[in-house]
């Protein structure tokens, strides 16, 4: 048993705030390059230049890449092992999330959904915890933005429907979304389990290299047949026409129940922002 | 693609005659933020009858919720919000006056046509190019609604704030002639 004391956690949570904020991927930013050269649309490849220095701004002076600074979602891998001291391990990620937002400059996004007022600190996080072998925590953040977060569904196919019906509604929600999300986008998207199951494994796939492709090659697959479906509807980045509204498509599946065909789908704008420690 | 279009705010009604969905334009004047809260505020005070807490004649609004500036710096990252949930109050600014408005993301028919009708233009800012556009608002005041902290409605002064028009008042919607144009079938 190997003791972890969760001041450890929320130190790391308040400095992964930052840094996921105005540190953008080297994957991400080598994705735009890509964009740059195989845009045809000259106002298409106007964006990607302004994301790329957009970046480095962010980078270079510390500063948010988007005003959007998100709803921190943290997932967490527990190892069995590890024994937790000094606190709840939600208390220690909820106040390195306050700490972070209030140092970092971050803008404090939640609120009540009814009366709408702002909790004022970025508070609570969404944690999703795991159980894992061994004796340390991985610490993923992922802050993300409403305006993606908007773009997300979850939905319960027929079975019958097959793969078809899977591709058709991954396809037919990047046409709805449009602009909304801010592309270029990296759209994650989870077929199996339970609806909820498929909406944690759909947002968990965007933690992904951007573009890497799914070790299961027939997943592989449709990954690139569902690329080249959305890039081919026009759309472009920011929506204003162009070849990169996605610059990569994730799938991930689970099995299900006899009955059903589960399928959810996370859109990530091109702030896709996440930082890992383990302790 | 045509030249680049410098504007000045407040803008006329001859200016928003002229644009056409997909110029690229530079603003610079005076802009002012409101989101989803502060517009629900807005139309209250319109609904009463009562004035509103700066002058919309010719005004661009500017849907952003910018994040904290840092010590020494006059905003934070400002990039726009998505539109969409302004939809149901914009046709009441531009009854009163409201002349542009700029955001992401596509507007509901309804607006699309309210802005035939009143003579208003739409434009769209890079969605997330945040710490970029930052760099062409030049000063920021709030002016109403400080307890709604980013959606507060702030008085900003731009310049060569840059910006495309997507819908114009012939009706025109530049996120549908883009994706045309580059959609295969
Ligand atoms: S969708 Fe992403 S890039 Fe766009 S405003 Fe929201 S957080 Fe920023």
């Amino acid at each position: 048993m190997r003791e972890i004391d969760v001041s450890q956690i929320t130190e790391a949570v308040a400095r992964m705030s930052q840094s996921a904020n105005t540190d953008l991927g080297q994957d991400v930013i080598q994705a735009f390059e890509r964009g740059l050269r195989t845009e045809e649309s000259d106002t298409g490849k106007a964006i990607f230049k302004a994301l790329i220095q957009n970046a480095m701004i962010a980078r270079d002076e510390k500063v948010p890449m988007c005003q959007d600074t998100g709803f921190a979602v943290v997932f967490v891998e527990l190892g069995q092992d590890a024994h937790l001291v000094g606190g709840s391990l939600e208390a220690a990620i909820n106040e390195g999330v306050r700490l972070g937002y209030e140092e970092g400059y971050l803008r404090k996004s939640i609120c009540d959904p009814f009366t709408r007022a702002n909790t004022r600190d970025n508070t609570p996080a969404v944690v999703i915890t795991e159980i894992v072998d061994g004796d340390k925590i991985k610490l993923t953040m992922a802050p993300k933005g409403g305006g993606s977060e908007n773009m997300a569904r979850v939905t319960m196919l027929t079975p019958s429907g097959g793969k078809k019906a899977v591709m058709d509604f991954i396809v037919q929600r990047c046409q709805e979304a449009g602009s909304n999300p801010c592309p270029p986008v990296i759209v994650g998207a989870a077929v199996g389990g339970t609806p909820e199951k498929a909406a944690i494994l759909a947002k968990k796939s965007l933690l992904r290299p951007v573009g890497a492709p799914s070790p299961d090659p027939e997943l592989a697959q449709m990954e690139q047949e569902l690329l080249t479906r959305i890039n081919n509807l026009g759309m472009g980045p920011q929506g204003l026409g162009g070849r990169n509204y996605a610059l990569a498509v994730h799938l991930e599946k689970h099995p299900c129940h006899i009955a059903t065909l589960p399928l959810a789908v996370q859109i990530c704008c091109h702030a896709s922002r996440h930082k890992e420690i383990t302790l | 693609m045509s030249d680049i279009i410098k504007l000045t705010t407040p803008l006329s009604e001859e200016v928003v005659a002229s644009l056409k969905s997909g110029d690229q334009v530079r603003i610079s004047g005076e802009l002012y933020t409101a989101r989803d809260a502060a517009h629900k505020r807005l139309v209250d005070l319109l609904d009463q009858g009562k004035p509103l807490p700066f002058d919309i004649k010719g005004a661009v609004i500017y849907y952003v919720g910018p994040s904290p500036a840092k010590p020494g710096r006059v905003v934070g990252s400002a990039g726009p919000t998505t539109s969409y949930r302004m939809d149901a109050y914009a046709e009441r600014l531009m009854e009163v006056g409201m002349k542009g408005m700029i955001g992401k993301g596509k507007r509901a028919p309804d607006v699309v046509e309210a802005m035939m009708k009143h003579k208003a233009v739409y434009f769209a800012a890079i969605g997330g190019a945040a710490a970029l556009i930052a760099r062409s608002i030049k000063s920021v005041e709030v002016v109403a609604y400080e307890d709604l902290g980013p959606e507060a409605v702030r008085r900003m002064v731009v310049e060569d704030f840059q910006a495309v028009v997507i819908n114009d008042i012939q009706g025109a919607d530049l996120y549908q002639m883009g994706q045309e144009k580059y959609r295969i079938a």
